[in-house]
């Protein structure tokens, strides 16, 4: 709790005093007044030119984080052609980054959970291929701790005989995949227990093409969950999951249209 | 150290805080229904906890023994155990005798602490439950509730009993020990007028909480509770019941959530998708949706879609 609190004393003091000296080349208006944004926008995104906050990328949430372990998600930016990557982040936290989505032949829209800190601006950078980028925005109201809490998965004996194990599927009809991987995604920030996180997963085709790919970072939740989006009757009748966690585990699975239990 | 609640308590305090509820003064108007020969229910506001209600949304039982009152629940903090306190004596002079928690959730048990030195009776599992989850509740609770909350200290049940026959201040109950609604769930009959004190696993008129619920456990207390026959049953949150559609009610809201849930994770869809399909009118119309139904799915979604999707591996 304390470092938190100093580490969000720290940004603020950052946001406040020294970056005001050194705006981003585009000096946004920020329809959510965050006060961090400007310095996300330099440090996450890495200064762009060419950047607008726009209502075509939208979030959906909870207005409030009943759980701070597992905040759903849903970003939809299909209404921006070309979409290289979304990059997800929260103003307030001590670990910014959620993840980064490249879409690759997905629908630029993606469905996720993630672990909050405090009440904070939730934001979607979304970059084309040809370099600009399109903001969109939520707030979550939340009570916090989700980020410096240890994770459940110590609580259980059998947590290392479940790493990596794979749920999910496809339903080529609707265009969706869905995949849940067991992994404790550990922040590092709760006491003596280390970052272990998923880095990379991606959906590939049989003969190794990306359909679409992930980089994940600490704030991800718990058995991290997404819903993938293609257009209808595009997914292969199965696709590989590719992913490694940052202690070289790798993750493997297959999805298919088989039968629901 | 500075935890949580203290600093969310100076929060609170800051002037900061909306000025209608700065200046107003919290205090609960509670007020005594007479539904049976001897029983009492204070109602509860139908809506989640707010700075408007106090927290003041769950329903108390006050019951006439051969020493004083005995009280089935004790509210949401420590100024509403003391309104209550205030109110027992204007219905009896010898106060409050004997106090019983039906579940540890912390409207149900927060104001025990102006009860010290009476005894606390609560199913064992509740009385743990108390003891291991009750700070965590106590944070959310001065989260949400702030200055309502001042003061309140967590105090579990003192003293465990089981199922069966059960005399308490010379009125005799039967005890039945079930759950589902959370781990322990206590529903007393009161055997002088058939009034069921269902606690939390009836709901009327009123979404159903599920943050440590387990549905078919719920599912099968609801069949136990109306094997009973009561002639009233006064459920955890919403009016008092005459009918037993209350049970009804609850029964087949919880079916329908579940399927909700499920059929949501057979057809790939995630947490946000859910919360946005539109409730059927029935459900619609109770207190608190549709904010308990989305905070349901937080709570049981994830368990469910892993149940029903099938391994990739
Ligand atoms: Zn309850």
């Amino acid at each position: 709790m304390f470092l938190r609190t100093t580490l969000v004393a720290l940004l603020g003091l950052f946001a406040g005093a020294a970056f005001a000296l050194d705006d981003p080349q585009t000096p946004l208006t920020d329809p959510m007044q965050s006060g961090m944004w400007d310095y996300h926008q330099k440090g996450l995104l890495g200064d762009p030119a060419d950047i607008r906050f726009d209502d075509r990328v939208v979030l959906r949430a909870p207005a409030s984080a009943e759980d701070s372990l597992n905040v759903p998600l849903l970003v939809d930016a299909t209404a921006i052609p070309d979409v290289k990557r979304i990059v997800i982040s929260a103003d307030y936290g001590p670990i910014p980054h959620i993840l980064t989505y490249y879409p690759e032949q997905a629908d630029a829209k993606l469905s996720l959970r993630f672990k909050i800190d405090q009440a904070t601006a939730i934001r979607a950078s979304v970059e084309t291929h040809s370099g600009t980028w399109h903001v969109g925005s939520i707030y979550i109201d939340a009570a916090g701790g989700g980020c410096t809490a240890a994770s459940h998965a110590y609580a259980s004996d059998d947590w290392e005989e479940k790493l990596g194990e794979v749920h999910g599927r496809l339903w080529s009809a609707t265009g969706r995949a869905r995949l849940i991987v067991d992994h404790p995604m550990d922040t590092g920030l709760a006491d003596g227990i280390p970052v272990f996180i998923i880095q990379d997963l991606s959906l590939q085709r049989d003969d190794g093409t990306q359909l679409a790919r992930l980089e994940l970072a600490e704030p991800v939740n718990e058995d991290p969950a997404f819903t993938f989006y293609f257009a209808k009757g595009a997914l292969p009748a199965s696709v590989k999951v590719v992913g490694r966690d940052n202690n070289g585990n790798r993750i493997r699975g297959v999805l298919s249209e088989g039968e629901l239990n | 150290m500075l935890t949580r609640r203290t600093t969310l308590g100076l929060l609170a305090s800051l002037p900061l805080a909306p000025r209608a509820f700065a200046q107003a003064r919290l205090s609960y108007d509670l007020v005594a229904k007479p539904l049976a020969d001897g029983i009492w229910m204070v109602e509860g506001a139908t809506d989640y906890f707010s700075m408007q209600n106090g927290g003041a949304i769950v329903n108390i039982t006050l019951i006439k023994g051969d020493t004083g009152l005995i009280l089935i629940d004790t509210g949401s903090s420590r100024r509403y155990g003391e309104a209550l306190v205030t109110l027992a004596r204007s219905l009896d002079l010898r106060g409050i005798s004997t106090v019983v928690n039906t579940h540890h959730h912390p409207d149900h048990f927060f104001g025990n602490q102006v009860f010290a030195g009476t005894p606390i009776f609560a199913l064992g599992e509740t009385r743990q439950a108390a003891l291991t989850e009750g700070e965590g509740f106590a944070d959310n609770m001065y989260r949400i509730l702030g200055d309502w909350m001042r003061g309140t200290e967590v105090v579990p049940p003192t003293d465990v009993i089981a199922g069966g026959d059960l005399r308490l201040d010379g009125r005799d109950f039967l005890a039945l020990p079930l759950g589902g609604h959370t781990v322990a769930d206590l529903a007393l009959l009161d055997r002088r007028t058939g009034t069921l004190i269902a606690g939390d696993l009836v709901f009327h008129d009123r979404a159903p909480t599920t943050p440590s619920a387990d549905l078919p456990r719920w599912q099968n207390a609801l069949d136990a509770l109306d094997a009973q026959n009561p002639a009233l049953i006064l459920p955890g949150h919403g009016p008092a019941d005459p009918t037993g559609a209350s049970i009804t009610q609850t029964r087949d809201y919880l079916h329908w959530l579940d399927t909700t849930l499920r059929d949501g994770a057979r057809s790939g869809l995630d947490m946000v998708e859910l919360m946005d399909s539109p409730l059927p009118e029935r459900f619609a119309a109770m207190g608190a949706q549709p904010q308990e139904y989305q905070r349901s799915v937080t709570h049981l979604f994830p368990a469910v879609e892993l149940e029903e999707l099938p391994r990739g591996n």
